[in-house]
């Protein structure tokens, strides 16, 4: 039985120990002296948060089948824990061998969200690795990130000694294959980050200079030596149906965000929304192949003993062959107890006849993210959803039994006006209206209409990366004009209004689009106690306004500025396959307020083609 | 057909809490295949009882859930498949038929025996002699034994003399414990903790209970006759 890294003492008096313990069903467990490579994966949040995570579960099954490294997994410690070490000195240890991080050959780190930032750096403090990449010495780990908040690094620049461009699957070969390679030639940790600059996909900030202009914007991002490459391309796994994928996922004890087998059907979305990073990231839109899904589903859910598959990818119904997919899953698993989940799902026929199969009417809500109130703002964002099309979905679902509807909004998008905001009020008044349209005797009670609004953040590749952000102040009034004409309606009683709170969507901003100034505001925070930022119950914004202020950092330069269009942007010296050209011309379309059709429909030339492959090439073989 | 199970719980997994036990098995029945019954409905859940939660941080030799199932494969048939589809910490050691018109495990449930150890041998304040002779005073001698327990509708009094079936300290190489036998159950549950805090309590000393290791031994139910024993010997092996 293995020895654990905290004493029962510890483990005791800490919230939820079996976080600590390592020991899930589907743990690999290998001889950690006969590993070549130990790479320690961690996710920088709590564990039920951290085990949700498709990504590293792909990346753990897949770096595990090579018999020369041994990849285990690490979370953030609870901020109980998190004192006990800090005050006894425990260093952080990966959950499979209880081995301290710190005597790891490699410590990866994703980045899913900005606020979790602060979190990174108590990773690597509980770790007792410095924080800074140029303090690091020849026995400290390699410290490299991925994730989406990669495609602009800058924030967390220093902190890393490497970042990885895009999708996991593609380069980690290349780059273990570079490690041992430089072991056995003796190289020195400064070699290796050298020579791992010619691997594909891998960023080495420390091998660049950036200069700045007088107005604070960045003069040029230059290569130190010249067999650093300028520009990092993003790195994709072409044919997804032959990609790994974990047939034996890991089985938490606790109960985890996903407690269920996460069956990734495709990846990329072809809608194009122009306020979407996700969206433009993983272009081009690739599917998986319907066989090989279903083989995955059986094997999986055999595998795991999970209770419930849910299918994963940005638009589940752009899938090809959803329909195939959906009806084998009820009819192989149904009678079996097993729930099956689908999110993102577009309201129509086909949607609400799956649904109705697989979900209890009475109990589940229908979900549409219309994202703006007026179809002139959804005409700005792209979202080709029409009020038509909403009211005729919610008119069926209502007519099928259903009464619940959960509506998504954002606040602060570009060109906003208050007509826009009150359309929101107003739209969701419609769908009242559409369900107090059936007859007493047929409908089912009230309906329960939710209106949730969240403020928009510009991400880096996107069409509105050049967009202005708004204070706090002007973010709330946004949400006090909605709230205000939510009472207006005539069917106000059916209407619940939620909106978030707006301190963190200005940090957000100000990390997303942010540059390597802010790093030692990073450190602040953090210094200041600032970890589990993500959570509501321990962020507190005077923390980083004060930090912001004793680094004189103006953050209404990252914020309050819409850029011009030659502004070089921190990430500019990634090659994401979308062009600048191409979101450019989206970003005047947006305020020309025109609709840009689909990746099926019509292809726009985004540049994304250029990795020959998925929804560019359909139908062209 | 109603099917008794009892596992051991061992090593890290006395980490993991009892909710999550009720998962874990879940998950065990059906990667084990076992042709467990479902309720009916919407979402259907498999029909399982587990006997007595036992708290985080305990281990034990004797827990028990009951289920029902449509059809099985013999004992050692079941005990194969899933002790294959168990993680290190749990291990079934059996898997029995009860009788049609048992009652569940959780509603028989009576007294159950725990080991309480010290982690180490300077952890307990007396000598192996002294410490029999004070506990032959504390239970054997006295004739009541009150203690106040904090229910969730406040404070309760109870006669601990009524509710320990058993009580005397064992060594074994070196190493000292306390052996007991309890009341457990819905009306009057003895926690084996309550017990060492009354015998503290009666010393006029603080319970140092980081430095103790609970076991639980086995659990013991009433059965249709009246008597009270092993909730495993309610079944019978599967051939």
């Amino acid at each position: 039985m293995n020895r654990l890294a905290l004493s029962d003492d510890i483990l005791m008096s800490v919230d939820k120990p079996a976080r600590y313990i390592g020991n899930e069903w589907n743990m690999v467990k290998k001889d950690p002296a006969a590993a070549d490579i130990r790479f320690a994966m961690c996710f920088p949040d709590v564990y039920e948060i951290g085990m949700s995570h498709l990504g590293i579960q792909i990346l753990y099954d897949m770096f595990n089948k090579r018999e020369d490294v041994y990849c285990e997994r690490v979370y953030s410690p609870w901020p109980d824990l998190h004192a006990i070490m800090k005050e006894r000195q425990i260093p952080l240890f990966a959950l499979e061998s209880q081995d301290p991080v710190k005597d790891f050959d490699f410590l990866g780190i994703t980045l899913q969200y900005e606020m979790c930032y602060t979190n990174v750096l108590q990773i690597l403090d509980l770790a007792q690795i410095p924080l800074m990449a140029q303090e690091r010495g020849e026995e400290d780990p390699i410290v490299i990130g991925g994730g989406p908040c990669v495609y602009n690094p800058e924030p967390v620049a220093d902190f890393f000694d490497l970042f990885y461009i895009g999708e996991g699957e593609t380069s980690y070969d290349a780059l273990f294959e570079l490690y041992k390679q430089c072991r056995r030639e003796g190289c020195s940790r400064a070699q290796f980050l050298r020579r791992s600059a010619s691997v594909p996909g891998i960023y080495v900030p420390s091998l660049y200079d950036v200069s700045y202009q007088a107005d604070g914007t960045i003069a040029a991002m230059t290569p130190k030596y010249e067999d650093v490459p300028a520009t990092v391309t993003k790195q994709v796994q072409m044919d997804m149906s032959a990609a790994v994928y974990p047939e034996k996922p890991l089985v938490p004890f606790i109960k985890a965000t996903q407690d269920r087998v996460v069956l990734e059907i495709q990846r990329g979305c072809i809608r194009g929304c122009r306020f979407c990073q996700a969206g433009m990231i993983y272009r081009p839109t690739r599917e998986k192949d319907v066989e090989v899904l279903k083989h995955y589903a059986c094997e999986m859910l055999k595998n795991t003993g999970h209770e419930e598959i849910s299918l994963s990818s940005l638009s589940s119904s752009d899938y090809s062959k959803l329909e195939e997919l959906v009806t084998y899953l009820i009819d192989n698993f149904r009678d079996k107890g097993v729930n099956i989940s689908l999110p993102s799902l577009r309201i129509d026929a086909f949607s609400l006849d799956v649904m109705s199969k697989v979900q209890d009417i009475r109990k589940s809500s229908l979900t549409f993210a219309p994202e703006a109130g007026s179809q002139r703002l959804r005409d700005v964002i792209n979202k080709g959803l029409t009020e038509e099309v909403i009211l005729n979905g919610a008119g069926m679902a209502f007519e099928g039994g259903w009464n619940k509807v959960k509506l998504y909004f954002m606040l602060g998008l570009p060109t906003e006006t208050e007509e826009d905001m009150r359309a929101i009020a107003e739209l969701a008044n419609e769908i009242a209206v559409r369900y107090y349209e059936i007859p007493k005797e047929a409908r089912n009670g009230k309906c329960q209409i939710t209106i949730s609004t969240s403020f928009f953040v510009p991400k880096p590749f996107t069409p509105f990366q050049w967009a202005r952000m708004y204070d706090k102040d002007s973010y709330l009034g946004r949400a006090k004009v909605v709230n205000d004409a939510v009472k207006e309606q005539l069917n106000r009683k059916s209407i619940k209004y939620n909106w978030h709170e707006a301190d963190v969507t200005v940090l957000e901003g100000i990390l997303a689009r942010g540059d390597r100034r802010l790093s030692k505001a990073l450190l602040k925070v953090y210094e200041k106690g600032g970890i589990f930022d993500a959570w509501t119950e321990f962020f507190d914004n005077s923390r980083w306004e004060e930090a912001f202020q004793e680094c004189g950092i103006d953050t209404d330069f990252y914020t309050m500025r819409e850029r011009s269009l030659d502004e070089v942007f921190p990430w500019d010296f990634i090659d994401a396959g979308v062009s600048r050209k191409f979101l450019e011309r989206e970003w005047q379309r947006a305020r020309e307020e025109q609709v840009t059709p689909n990746c099926r429909t019509m292809c726009q030339g985004c540049g994304a083609a250029v990795f020959q492959g998925g929804v560019c090439f359909e139908d062209k073989n | 057909m109603k099917i008794r199970i009892r596992f051991r719980k061992f090593g890290v997994m006395k980490f993991v809490g009892h909710l999550d036990m009720m998962r874990y098995f879940q998950k065990v029945m059906r990667r084990a295949e076992i042709d467990i019954a479902y309720s009916e409905g919407f979402s259907p859940h498999q029909i399982m009882s587990f006997a007595a939660p036992l708290g985080v941080g305990l281990t034990s030799d004797g827990e028990y859930l009951d289920i029902e199932v449509h059809s099985t494969p013999s004992s050692r048939q079941a005990l194969q498949q899933m002790n294959d589809a168990m993680v290190e910490g749990v291990e079934v050691m059996s898997y029995r038929r009860l009788p049609d018109n048992a009652k569940t495990a959780m509603s028989i449930v009576a007294a159950a025996d725990y080991r309480v150890s010290y982690q180490e041998a300077c952890d307990c304040p007396f000598s192996f002699s002294e410490l029999k002779e004070k506990l032959h005073v504390f239970y054997d001698e006295a004739e009541q034994i009150p203690v106040t327990k904090k229910t969730k509708k406040g404070e309760k009094t109870m006669d601990l003399k009524q509710l320990i079936y058993d009580l005397k300290a064992v060594e074994d190489e070196g190493r000292i414990s306390y052996k007991m036998k309890v009341s457990t159950g819905s009306v009057d549950n003895v926690k084996p903790e309550l017990v060492l805090e009354a015998f503290y309590a009666f010393l006029g000393l603080d319970l140092p209970d980081q430095r103790l290791q609970i076991h639980r031994m086995d659990v013991y139910g009433t059965a249709l006759d009246g008597s009270v024993i092993s909730l495993e010997e309610m079944g019978e092996d599967i051939a």
